[in-house]
């Protein structure tokens, strides 16, 4: 563990941020605040914390449909994503888009995706226009076993690979997709076999240790602003929740679920901190009353924030 | 004045766009040393270079995609999909990302993409080289849809398109490839939304898309030996349409004839039906006609293909039957 401490209390911060988030949004969306599905990304934390926190604010991520840890992890503001979680005016799409489509093109945040795989190519074209340019950004783009599946993948990863892109493809492996199992979608137990077929670099990394990913996606984050390609970096995570909010969750058992909350990824770097002394309890338990407060604010701002006028519905569709 | 191609045209304006705006790239299967499978691209990978036009791979999705994410992270792309037909493997990239991506992250990204696509029948290319898809397109928001019949049209709309914020597909009828037409040496633009009126008359409107303009206007010939006056509008372009210009000619004539290369349900043409219809039902004097394809795939062999293509008779013969 020889990252800086700063590095370090940053992701747990990440996580935490995410993690109170997304158990906040559960909660409100069961109160009845939150229109249409929710996705969440508890117990998968670790994969947006560790590999965003070697971004910088130029970069871009493209993201999936369970992406609120993705846009938290590369800065983007809790209280316009809650609002926006609710519909309302102030959130990051003025409530035209909803959880699904949280993006913020200041911050290199090209958007969660409703389209499973939808991202992926649009992730090459981002790289493209970083080597176009000829600067160092690059890009990470998250997206699940499933979209591993879609043809654009095929077709995003042989671009990327041919024209040596600066882009890193992030498989959040969960296991499943949507309510099917792996075994059940794909032959192999190993997505990041696949990089093969398109002359990259495939990689695989335990998902629910930040610090692992971090330092994987550090290797291949510096193999992208080199100008080296691409690389396929498979983190082997799970969801704690089901695929959306609701989903009574038939095709798993509640064993399967507990034994993988062992491995909370939050508990995990927590006790690292304190074990190596990086960290104290006190200083640990006041990020979490901060991060406590930053998340109700939220929820206070979404709330008291203005639905959107009907006839905003007419409005953004054309430049 | 000079005569060009349509195909030269096409070139000329990708060449002046690309030498105006140094984030404007093109890519595509085959357009690079090749010139691309019909020469529209023909000289311009020895001009600009390998950086700014890209041989891609055989992949429709990953193009469209790589247009959309180089779109937002700040370039002016320029894609080609060889054949329109080929547009269905990359549907999702267009209707799903370019088309929405502006409106549901709440109006704050713009997505200056064009993609150039090769439509229409007549050359014996077969069910799956030959259709006229630009409807589904004029379907969805967040689309612009130009659909230029001369070279003029082809070089000033497609300019056009590629400075435009917005995504626009341009189709270009393979079958116009070789048509020739005054196109001047000067730069000129053409803006979207602006029907032209190719031919004046009073008995009755045709309005043509696409190769069915030139068809459209020897129809009216033929009709004007027979002492019916027929008024020819090319529409240019379907997203944005020009009602007015539309409306008024209906208004002035009372008859209405629409003729596209498309087969009929849900085409351009019920669209401007519905639009007569609706706006200008009273100067309505007999129903409204369509010119169309049978609905039937594009067939191959040459009579079943004559057979599929409107020409100048049935248009004429259906302007004659609401006479």
């Amino acid at each position: 563990m020889d990252l800086p401490k700063e590095t370090l209390i940053g992701m747990y911060r990440t996580m935490l941020t995410i993690r109170r988030f997304e158990e906040t949004a559960n909660q409100v969306f069961a109160n009845g605040l939150v229109p249409g599905f929710l996705h969440s990304s508890v117990g998968e934390e670790a994969t947006a914390a560790g590999a965003c926190a070697n971004l910088r604010a130029d970069d871009y991520i493209a993201s999936n449909h369970r992406g609120h840890g993705h846009c938290i992890a590369k800065g983007a503001d809790v209280k316009r994503m809650m609002a926006e979680l609710m519909g309302r005016r102030t959130g990051y799409c003025k409530g035209k888009g909803g959880s699904m489509h949280i993006a913020d093109p200041d911050l290199g945040i090209l958007g969660a995706n409703g389209i499973v795989g939808g991202g992926l190519p649009i992730a090459s074209g981002a790289a493209f226009a970083a080597q176009f340019r000829g600067g160092d950004q690059v890009v990470i783009c998250f997206f699940g076993d499933g979209a591993s599946n879609e043809g654009s993948f095929h077709e995003a990863l042989n671009l990327a690979g041919l024209w040596k892109l600066p882009v890193v493809f992030l498989c959040e492996n969960n296991g499943y997709a949507e309510l099917t199992h792996q075994r059940y979608h794909m032959a192999i137990s190993d997505v990041s076999v696949r990089a093969a077929g398109y002359g990259m670099p495939g990689l695989i990394v335990d998902g629910t240790d930040v610090i692992a990913v971090y330092e994987a996606t550090r290797e291949a984050v510096t193999r992208a602003r080199q100008g080296d390609g691409p690389t396929l970096l498979e983190a082997k995570t799970y969801r704690w929740r089901g695929h959306y909010e609701g989903d009574p969750q038939t095709y798993r058992s509640k064993a399967e679920v507990e034994e993988w909350m062992q491995r909370d990824c939050i508990a995990g770097l927590r006790r690292r901190l304190l074990e190596a002394g990086l960290a104290t309890s006190d200083e640990l338990d006041a990020i979490h009353a901060a991060v406590e407060q930053t998340v109700a604010e939220a929820v206070q701002f979404a709330q008291q924030s203005p639905l959107p006028d009907p006839e905003e519905t007419l409005s953004d569709v054309y430049a | 004045m000079r005569q060009l191609s349509y195909l030269k045209a096409i070139g000329e304006a990708l060449r002046e766009e690309m030498q105006r705006d140094e984030t404007v790239f093109l890519a595509g299967e085959d357009i690079g040393a090749s010139g691309g499978t019909f020469g529209a691209t023909k000289g311009l990978f020895q001009e600009f270079g390998a950086g700014r036009i890209k041989d891609t791979p055989i992949s429709e999705a990953g193009i469209v995609g790589l247009a959309v994410g180089a779109a937002a992270a700040g370039l002016r792309p320029v894609v080609e999909i060889m054949f329109d037909d080929f547009i269905t493997i990359a549907m999702d990239q267009i209707v799903n990302q370019a088309a929405k991506m502006r409106y549901m992250f709440g109006g704050k990204l713009r997505l200056p993409i064009t993609i150039r696509t090769m439509c229409g029948g007549g050359v014996n290319a077969g069910p799956q080289h030959s259709q006229s898809l630009e409807a589904w397109f004029v379907h969805v928001p967040g689309l612009k849809v130009i659909m230029p019949s001369s070279p003029y049209d082809v070089k000033g709309l497609l300019k056009t398109a590629i400075r435009d914020d917005n995504p626009v597909l341009c189709f270009e009828n393979k079958a116009l490839h070789g048509l020739k037409g005054e196109v001047p040496e000067e730069e000129y633009l053409i803006q979207f939304g602006q029907a032209a009126v190719r031919r004046e008359g009073g008995d009755v409107t045709i309005v043509a898309v696409s190769q069915m303009v030139p068809k459209a206007l020897a129809a009216a010939e033929t009709l004007a030996g027979e002492g019916i006056s027929a008024e020819v509008v090319d529409p240019r372009t379907l997203s944005p349409l020009d009602k007015e210009t539309i409306i008024a000619s209906v208004r002035k004539t009372g008859r209405l004839v629409i003729a596209h290369e498309a087969v009929a349900p849900c085409g351009i043409g019920a669209e401007i039906a519905a639009l007569a219809a609706d706006e200008a039902f009273h100067a309505l004097r007999a129903p409204i006609k369509r010119v169309t394809a049978p609905f039937t795939p594009v067939p191959f062999a040459k009579p079943l293909e004559s057979f599929y293509l409107p020409n100048a008779e049935r248009i004429a013969k259906a302007v004659k039957e609401i006479m």
